[in-house]
């Protein structure tokens, strides 16, 4: 007798959560404080930075010594995932070379992403050169949510009164370490403005809050944190949801499809359980998806009915269109005034203590809007590929006696090189608004499936030049920084024959854009509080409905439309209308 | 605090793969999930990582005579001096051992480089590498470890001796001697209150603001 069957809970919850990252996290937050029984879906495994980070471990509890083998952030780093996962295939289009980062955990990419928090600005929604399409909401219709964001959450950083950079609500910063000093004294000369960094790392204790722990400084967050001391949607939205007793997760649960009624709305949700390859299907009044902008628009698209032949909430055929990621490029090197420093621990926090918002005007340059700059440096500790540029550094300074020597060697001269360079290490990579357009997009592949028999996304992107001659600009300006501070470059100078060191789309990991929101619905899939607009009872609460997403990382607008979204589902519900 | 209180102090036990298993049919032959004890043991290590990993060590790569060589080649590079041991010391040549097997790129390059390193050796002193005196090994390091100034048909033992120099390097400054050598004395909690005033002042620093 076949064992195959699909198992259906008789339970109705209020709404059913996919997806445990950033969206999801404050969506089932919000909703299982006002009392709604909520379900969430996560497809990876269960994850608590209390039990299972990685934090303060040494180089040497790791066999490969912190390498990036298996995890593509190192040996430490609290992702299980990766640009690349077993049984989990995406295939690419005219030549494509977009690259889809996957954490398969509770909380999802928020236990390693770098904890910089910025808001878009007024500028950012509603662009003045019109080259994109305009927000159907505003900063200041976002304002009070950042604002909360920012107090239940926490974030460090100053009050600057830039317009497109607005302030938040701040916790004291960290204090510049010593390579930011001299960046910051190098920026200025070349003309970059450098500013505190904006951290969701709680640099004070949390008011309010009995369950996290403010910082202590050991500089790793990437690796998650025990004492919850920075923001992880695990630590900070779904284990304190998961206390009020109004929600349920289960984990290893991969969604398949949404379901729909005959009449068009969702009704619940499908899934494969990745552990004991059980079909399963579960009911809810509401289906909010924050699966990841291309995730979700995976499920969308796969979710195909009599009523939305097109897949859900596609009956204008944006979904999986208008995909961009973040642009990307770096210069590093080292700073020869620092040879034989001082030692003493500068850790820090684990996110950025620095960095430079977009400065210039576009009216003076070749490409439009901008990016932001973040810069790195100083005593690490020891990983895998330690010492790597020593044997090429000790050829281009004079040593100890004042003369040039040969680059390379070994022995007890080298021995003392490598105690000489370390800490003078220094760079800078900036983070671009890459445009959004309807010819880069995800779709369904026609042949092929996942391990779970889902059909898997098969993207479509191409650089343009607006994004080449950013990165070009990018190369430009780090070189002139670098030239400012005194610093010797050691990476490869960048030409129009790399695209000027621009990296594939996908590899910043701020994919955004595929389930736009829009007031027209022929042009967009869902209204401007993420409510699709074929189905009312359908919301997208991920990265997915940003319609241009400016040089700012994701993660703050997620959490903040996400909240948005829950109140507004909270008002609908008390109104009757859903 | 034990993991079982831990777990329940945090409202973990709501977290479940199997919630609705009591809702629904039973499959006939229903797998147990990971015991709780091996997962206690490895936090935050996904099994096919630790499967991985107990393939990798169970593995052996190089020979004995390749190991000898590398060992010998590890502390040329990384010698015992009046701050810390040498590359052996820091157990370098077993470090190597596995990282070739976990990033199998290293491991052509590993083994030709070594008997690249014979081959010459042989031809030069008609000894193998190890068996070689230490001044001859030296004259051989010597025309394979300054890439600028190498001559062009030593390049095949220049890329060799640059991989070598890296993985010892890396082997090196990530054991407790390495870190200690090196002078890293973070990882550990304390309060970041900024640069100190000596440091400051020494690079002129004192006025510069963020």
């Amino acid at each position: 007798m076949s064992d195959f069957q699909i198992k259906k809970s008789p339970t109705v919850y209020d709404a059913i959560v996919v997806g445990s990252g950033a969206g999801g996290g404050m969506a089932a937050y919000v909703l299982a404080h006002a009392g709604q029984k909520v379900l969430m879906l996560e497809a990876g495994q269960n994850f608590d930075p209390r039990l299972d980070s990685h934090q303060l471990k040494w180089p040497w509890e790791s066999p490969r010594r912190g390498a990036g083998t298996v995890r593509p952030f190192g040996d430490f780093d609290a992702s299980y995932g990766g640009w690349e996962l077993e049984g989990e295939p995406y295939t690419q289009k005219n030549k494509s070379e977009f690259e889809w980062f996957r954490s398969r955990m509770l909380g999802g990419r928020t236990n390693h992403w770098g904890r910089i928090s910025l808001r878009m600005g007024p500028d950012d929604f509603k662009p003045k050169d019109g080259l994109t399409d305009s927000w159907p909401i505003t900063y200041a219709d976002v304002k009070p949510f950042y604002d909360k964001v920012d107090r239940m959450i926490g974030i460090y950083g100053t009050a600057e009164g830039l317009e497109n950079e607005p302030d938040g609500i701040f916790m004291k910063p960290p204090k510049p370490r010593l390579n930011e000093l001299f960046i910051k004294k190098g920026a200025e000369k070349a003309g970059v403005k450098v500013i505190t960094g904006r951290g969701s790392v709680l640099t004070e204790a949390l008011p309010n809050n009995n369950d996290r722990a403010p910082c202590f400084y050991c500089g790793q967050c990437g690796r998650s944190c025990k004492v919850y001391g920075d923001f992880s949607s695990s630590s900070c939205l779904v284990n304190p949801a998961v206390k009020t007793g109004n929600l349920t997760v289960i984990t290893d649960a991969m969604v398949r499809e949404v379901i729909t009624d005959k009449d068009g709305t969702a009704k619940g949700v499908s899934y494969v359980n990745r552990k004991d390859l059980q079909e399963y299907q579960v009911n809810g009044k509401l289906v909010i998806l924050g699966a990841s902008a291309c995730e979700s628009a995976r499920i969308l698209l796969n979710s195909k009915s009599t009523s939305h032949p097109n897949g859900l909430a596609n009956s204008s055929g944006v979904v999986g269109k208008y995909l961009h990621d973040s642009t990307g490029a770096s210069v590093s090197g080292f700073l020869p005034q620092l040879m034989d420093r001082k030692r003493y621990n500068e850790d820090g926090v684990g996110s950025v203590h620095i960095y430079s918002p977009w400065w210039l005007d576009n009216r003076k340059l070749n490409f439009p809007r901008g990016y932001h700059i973040e810069y790195w440096g100083g005593m690490g500790m020891p990983a895998y590929g330690f010492g790597g540029g020593v044997a090429q550094m000790n050829g281009m300074v004079p040593g100890r006696d004042g003369k040039m020597k040969e680059a390379g060697g070994y022995g007890k001269s080298l021995k003392d090189d490598y105690r000489r360079f370390y800490g003078t290490g220094v760079g800078m990579a900036g983070r671009g608004t890459a445009i959004a357009r309807e010819s880069n997009y995800c779709e369904i592949d026609p042949n092929t499936v996942d391990k779970y028999g889902i059909p898997v996304l098969r993207f479509n992107y191409k650089w343009d030049k607006d994004e080449i001659l950013q990165a070009k600009h990018m190369q430009e300006t780090f070189l002139s920084i670098m030239k400012e501070m005194g610093a010797v470059v050691t990476s490869e100078i960048q030409g129009a024959d790399t695209n000027y060191g621009l990296l594939n789309p996908g590899k910043i990991i701020h994919e955004v854009g595929t389930i736009r929101m829009g007031d027209d619905p022929k042009k967009s899939a869902l209204n401007k509080y993420c409510q699709a607009h074929d189905c009312k009872n359908l919301f997208v609460v991920d990265a997915g409905p940003f319609v241009q997403q400016g040089d700012k990382n994701a993660t703050w607008t997620i959490l903040a439309l996400s909240m948005r979204t829950a109140e507004y589902i909270l008002a609908q519900k008390k109104k009757q209308n859903i | 605090m034990n993991r079982r209180d831990s777990l329940k102090a945090l409202g973990l036990t709501a977290i479940s793969t199997t919630v609705l298993l009591d809702a629904c049919k039973q499959p006939e032959a229903k797998t147990e999930v990971a015991a709780p004890e091996e997962s206690a043991k490895e936090a935050g290590r996904e099994q096919w990582e630790l499967d991985r990993d107990k393939n990798l060590k169970s593995e052996t790569f190089f020979t004995k005579h390749e190991m000898a060589t590398l060992t010998v080649l590890a502390d040329i590079i990384i010698p015992k001096d009046e701050v810390s041991g040498s590359a052996s010391d820091a157990k370098v040549p077993e470090f190597i051992e596995f990282i070739v097997k976990d990033i199998p790129e290293h491991k052509t390059p590993m083994r030709g480089g070594l008997k690249w390193l014979d081959l010459y050796s042989f031809n030069k002193f008609q000894k193998p590498f190890i068996e070689a005196s230490a001044d001859q090994q030296i004259s051989i390091v010597d025309e394979i470890a300054y890439p600028k100034k190498a001559r062009p048909e030593m390049q095949a033992g220049v890329a060799f001796f640059n991989r070598m120099r890296n993985l010892t390097a890396s082997g090196f400054y990530t054991t407790e001697m390495g870190v200690k050598d090196i002078g890293y004395v973070g990882n550990a909690p304390n309060q970041w209150t900024g640069v100190p005033p000596d440091v400051l002042k020494q690079y002129g620093m004192e006025n510069v603001k963020i």
